[in-house]
């Protein structure tokens, strides 16, 4: 065991002391928060459940909350399976130049704004867009597509499809090549390979992959909102309208926490299961 | 190996069709920014600079440009340091909690930013540090420096640690052996992490339009505007707000890529 040194701590502390000050506290205080009552447009401190109780007896919450969960898990599902054809493809049937810069440029649109990609969504989108256009000079449509459930879908799928692409192609790279191989030699057909060998092996990466997706599209409010309607909301919609517009914090502390602790048991539940020994 | 040219051909098509999917949005907005019509669609309009023209003159937007500058700046440099730090302590030490350390320091991306946003706002407001600059810094640090970890930690992971106990052996102290060995090693990763850093400050609109008051920054600007009408406005400074972060995560890109030698460079010590 390595003596406690000043050296040390000035690189171990910082980090520590952040996140806990600034990421941890605050994630906590919202839980004290939650039992604030609000008393002419003012917060004060209290341990009243009142929030919960007012939260948890209305319709529209558990609602909004089955919807959002069907959302997020119908994205994570739709995501994973148009994902996996483009992870697959560049895992499999690309030389290893063409892979890198697939990678590189699957990796720009991560951390360009999403704001302005969802913006620039509508373009195509709207009554008056570009789709619509293209469908009128085959005459067909016009078709509603903004502010609808398919706006949600095509702004989740901007959100997310980079990012599930990339752990989908970091999963696959650590398939065996000797196992396709085998299961080739031993008659086995090209789509059987790929559902009882490929996917198996990638297990791992595949589920991680759409728990991500998950985790962000379930958080997301601002495809549900400028591509969606926001009608009727989703969970984040409806912290932003209660912060923002109500100055009810506490109920927007409730339906943060109960978020928090659904992403928990998905989470757990997901990571239990890619590990799992294979039955 | 059987394979099919067909399948192979339309898997890559599909790659294609995904990448299109991806960078469509992007060059739309490029596109519609040099439109002349108010409303968006096709046929095109005639070329025109009126949008870039409105948005310069705009007070609000160079406010905006300003604060998201100061922000990004201020937030890159210190996550940057915050998560050299951290990935230089899970380079070199084992101690009780470590896997916990890991998880606070890596974990803040995946909160919801409305959520992270909501817990800023009520904590920082708290304390009275809410409604300004600093509190968009502060809050941009903590979803930063996760990013700089990771870089920094992935560059440390191909370092091979007897040379910082051959520079002890050698007689260098252990803040000399830092800044002659351990940092200059790192550094493309630390250049990486400050230019993805920044990037990411520079996008994130969620806790700053919570926490930021007044003093809004860019992309909160942007959402201001898409709350009201339809604009070409927000193409204008969108094309620039996807310009300047292309090229902050394209030069990461290329920095992480060329030095440390891409992917040949075989890591001398497992991941954790």
């Amino acid at each position: 065991m390595k003596k406690v040194t000043i050296f040390g701590l000035s690189f171990s502390l910082p980090l520590l002391l952040w996140q806990l000050l600034f990421f941890a506290f605050p994630l906590f205080f919202l839980v004290a928060l939650s039992f604030w009552v609000v008393e002419n447009y003012r917060m004060v401190p209290d341990f009243d459940g009142v929030n919960w109780t007012k939260m948890f007896g209305r319709d529209v919450f558990w609602d909004t909350y089955l919807r959002t969960l069907a959302l997020a898990a119908g994205a994570s599902v739709l995501v994973s399976i148009l994902a996996f054809p483009c992870s697959y493809g560049i895992a499999f049937k690309l030389s290893a130049n063409l892979r890198r810069l697939a990678i590189f440029l699957m990796i720009i649109p991560f951390f360009t704004s999403y704001l302005v990609r969802v913006y620039s969504w509508q373009i195509f989108l709207s009554d008056n867009g570009i789709f619509n256009a293209a469908f009128g000079l085959l005459g067909m449509g016009p078709y509603t597509m903004l502010n609808t459930d398919f706006g949600t879908m095509v702004g989740y799928l901007t959100l997310c499809l980079p990012l599930v692409v990339l752990l989908q192609v970091f999963g696959l790279m650590f398939v065996d090549r000797t196992l396709i191989e085998a299961a080739h030699n031993l008659r086995c057909g090209r789509l059987r390979t790929v559902f009882l060998v490929v996917i198996p092996s990638a297990r791992v990466g595949l589920v991680i992959a759409a728990l991500f997706c998950f985790i962000l599209t379930f958080g997301d409010f601002v495809g549900p909102l400028y591509l969606g309607g926001g009608k009727p909301p989703t969970l984040s919609i409806m912290i932003t309208d209660t912060t923002k517009a109500g100055q009810q914090w506490p109920r927007a502390a409730v339906i943060a926490i109960v978020m928090i602790a659904t992403l928990l048991v998905v989470a757990f539940s997901a990571i239990g299961y890619a590990y799992r020994k294979r039955a | 190996m059987n394979r099919n040219w067909l399948i192979d051909w339309s898997l890559r098509a599909y790659v294609i069709l995904a990448l299109a999917f991806v960078f469509a949005p992007i060059a739309a907005s490029f596109v519609f920014s040099f439109n002349a019509d108010r409303f968006p669609s096709l046929p095109l309009g005639g070329f025109s600079l009126r949008w870039y023209e409105a948005i310069a003159e705009d007070p609000l937007v160079w406010e905006g440009l300003r604060n998201s500058v100061v922000v990004g700046i201020c937030a890159s440099l210190l996550s940057t340091a915050l998560g050299f730090a951290a990935a230089y302590t899970d380079f070199r030490y084992r101690f009780f909690g470590k896997p916990l350390y890991l998880a606070l320091a890596l974990l803040p991306p995946t909160i919801p930013v409305v959520i992270m946003g909501l817990a800023m706002l009520a904590f920082l407001s708290r304390v009275s540090l809410s409604g300004e600059i600093h509190s968009v810094i502060i809050s941009h640090v903590v979803m930063c420096s996760p990013f700089a970890m990771a870089i920094i930690r992935m560059r440390l992971s191909q370092m091979d640690p007897s040379l910082e106990a051959a520079a002890w052996n050698l007689g260098a102290g252990e803040w000399r052996a830092m800044f002659h060995v351990i940092v200059p090693f790192a550094r493309p990763a630390i250049f990486a992490a400050l230019f993805i850093t920044m990037a990411v400050s520079f996008d994130e609109f969620a806790v700053a339009w919570f926490v930021s008051g007044l003093n809004e920054t860019l992309p909160v600007r942007i959402l201001g505007f898409l709350q009201g009408q339809v604009s070409p406005r927000i193409n204008a400074i969108g094309t620039i707000v996807f310009l300047t972060t292309m090229t902050l995560v394209i030069l990461a890109q290329v920095l992480l890529m060329s030095r440390s030698g891409g992917v040949d460079e075989t890591p001398r010590r497992q991941e954790p």
